[in-house]
């Protein structure tokens, strides 16, 4: 250890501009070490990758066989309801991966810097944008491989990335304040999954929704999780559209732009447990 | 409010009648700090005292219910981003991020401190240097040993030379050599203009590094003062008698009886302040002959902060009512 060296040197100046351009700038940083986290973790690699073809593969060869889907293969049914499954599943990384964040210190010395409030939020939703792009690829491939068959325009392939973002977005914003509130890193991990289950299951994830029981269906119906499968379900393979891109797009915005002042109301507030 | 705005400029830190409650239970009830620019305050309490939660007030982390505090001239409320871009945190546990690099921990900090991309890297490389970690720079943080992952902690508070340092329980936890070589750095700030307000639990860190102690217990400021204000509070001499075996401790307890500071029943030490050093010390040898027991050995010492800290808390109020029987005898 060299003590005699000065360790406080000249004193830095820090740069001086907008607060917007720090909100980009913390927002960077931040997702720069969001992103870092899936590479250098085993764990989610491995879950980036087995998930979308455990999740193909079971519906495919399990279920396949047993559902009527009309006029469609079941093939080119599966694959929307299996997209938006994945990107919602792939958001509870937020809420794991913040609730972590916030349950160790390293949460403390954010929250003690002049960084911008948003940015330690937006990194982990950058690195689940990131997450699900890769996953959705993977979902896409294994579909071609199972009998997937689209007939997409190239413009509707980019509604299709257009709509799937949004929707990410929507569930990541939402499993922030998730992971805001949880009190626990395992209330984090089933806090997620009691959430998608459901909205997954009640959904034309797997079945269409006039096979179900009458509340089940009403509520099926009338779920951001259907409008976003409907929609783009109808841009891959040509099933009826109706209002879903609409109403898929109207329900992902408002959920975002109730979810970030909530968010950042939470994370000024909170103040860790843990002494 | 902005009562005495020069007395608040002056200082690094000026805390007035600092309160806050959890829920129901009241953590800090009132505290008073003033901590000159460029001097090590050291906050001295045992577990739950209020230490932590006195930091987190004064770095924003947490708001203050009652009474007013001002870092580096900034509320803490009413100011709170100055506050933060006036002072580095290293908090109880290492806030490091285990998945980057040491390297990539510094220059994230380097850029939310908001140096520019060249000032972020040159601090990066001088801190690397200083707390001795450029051999593991490239290594994920989550490969370190404890006293590592401490040394880049406290780097990454420093990475933007904040003029006021927060140190809670700094070397807690570690080694003797990591300590040693944490107090040196600690110092070594020091010397160069920072300004340091540490808690700690160990009286002999207060001692070596703190040029003004403030001792807290149960949210209050119980005493402080320097080192040797401190230590002169619970007398200038201590002895320590150990009891025979062979004689009744309790009865031996009884016979010094307002004289004794404290007492270890295990180790069978009673230890008292002897202020007029030989005159006291023949007293209580008699009482202690009055009521046949026998002393196997006896030490004669100068108090030191553990002395002070139980004499303050383990015993409060008995021991200060003790102390004024003592000075009305
Ligand atoms: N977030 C919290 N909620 C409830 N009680 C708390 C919280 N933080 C601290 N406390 C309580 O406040 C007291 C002081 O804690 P703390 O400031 O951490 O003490 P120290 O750092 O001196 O050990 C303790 O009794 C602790 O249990
Ligand atoms: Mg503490």
């Amino acid at each position: 250890m060299t003590t005699s060296e000065y360790l406080l040197v000249a004193p830095v100046q820090p740069e001086r501009r907008s607060n917007l351009y720090w909100l980009i700038s913390d927002s960077w940083v931040m997702s720069k070490r969001s992103i870092m986290h899936i590479v250098r973790s085993a764990d989610q690699v491995l879950s980036l990758i087995l998930f979308p073809i455990m999740f193909m593969l079971l519906n495919r060869y399990v279920l396949g066989g047993a559902i009527d889907t009309g006029e469609v293969s079941y093939a080119n049914y599966l694959l929307a309801g299996i997209l938006v499954q994945t990107l919602a599943f792939g958001a509870n990384y937020t809420t794991i991966n913040l609730a972590v964040d916030m349950k160790e210190g390293i949460v403390d010395r954010f929250r003690s810097l002049p960084m911008s409030d948003g940015a330690l939020v937006i990194g982990h939703i950058a690195a689940d944008m990131v997450r699900n792009v890769i996953s959705g690829i993977i979902i896409v491939l294994i579909g071609f491989a199972v009998g997937f068959r689209p007939n997409a325009s190239a413009i509707e392939w980019l509604y299709v990335i257009g709509l799937s973002m949004l929707f990410t977005l929507a569930i990541s914003w939402l499993s922030a304040i998730l992971g805001l509130v949880v009190k626990s890193l395992e209330a984090a991990q089933w806090a997620g999954f009691v959430l998608i289950f459901p909205l997954t299951f009640i959904s034309s994830a797997f079945v269409p929704t006039e096979t179900m029981p009458r509340v089940l269906r009403a509520f099926a119906e009338n779920q951001p999780m259907t409008h976003t499968i409907n929609a783009l379900r109808s841009w891959l393979v040509d099933t009826p559209m109706g209002d879903a891109a609409w109403l898929s797009a109207a329900w992902s915005i408002a959920l975002i732009v109730i979810s970030i002042p909530i968010t950042s109301y939470l994370f000024r507030r909170y103040s860790t447990t843990s002494q | 409010m902005d009562g005495n705005p020069s007395n608040v400029a002056e200082n690094a830190i000026v805390v007035r009648n600092l309160q806050k409650s959890f829920k129901d239970v009241e953590v800090l009830h009132g505290i008073d700090l003033t901590v000159r620019r460029g001097s090590i305050l050291a906050l001295l309490g045992p577990n739950g005292a209020g230490k932590t939660t006195t930091i987190r007030i004064l770095s924003t982390l947490l708001p203050p219910d009652g009474g007013e505090a001002y870092v580096n001239g900034y509320d803490v409320v009413k100011q709170d981003c100055d506050v933060r871009a006036s002072i580095g945190l290293t908090g109880q546990f290492a806030a490091v991020d285990g998945y980057l690099t040491g390297e990539e921990n510094l220059m994230m900090l380097a850029r939310l401190y908001r140096l520019s991309h060249a000032d972020a890297k040159r601090r990066t490389r001088e801190l690397l240097e200083q707390v001795d970690l450029v051999d593991a720079a490239r290594r994920p943080v989550k490969t370190y040993s404890g006293g590592m992952k401490r040394r880049l902690d406290l780097a990454m508070s420093l990475i933007a030379a904040p003029p006021i340092i927060f140190l809670d329980e700094p070397t807690t936890g570690l080694d003797p050599r990591s300590r040693l070589s944490m107090w040196a750095m600690i110092k070594n700030l020091a010397n160069n203009g920072a300004t340091i307000l540490l808690t700690t639990q160990y009286m002999d860190e207060a001692d070596h590094l703190a040029d003004w102690i403030v001792v807290i217990d149960e949210g209050r400021v119980i005493a402080e003062g320097d080192a040797n204000t401190l230590k002169s509070r619970v007398g200038s001499e201590h002895v320590d008698l150990i009891i025979s075996r062979n004689s009744n401790f309790m009865l031996a307890q009884q016979a010094v009886d307002g004289y004794q500071l404290q007492a270890s029943a295990e180790e069978r030490i009673l230890t008292i302040a002897a202020n007029d050093g030989a005159v006291t010390l023949k007293r209580i040898l008699q009482h202690l002959e009055d009521a046949e027991v026998e002393v196997e050995s006896l030490t004669m010492r100068r108090p030191t902060l553990d002395d002070v800290f139980l004499f303050l808390t383990g015993d409060g109020a008995n021991g200060a009512h003790r102390e004024k029987e003592e000075i009305e005898r």
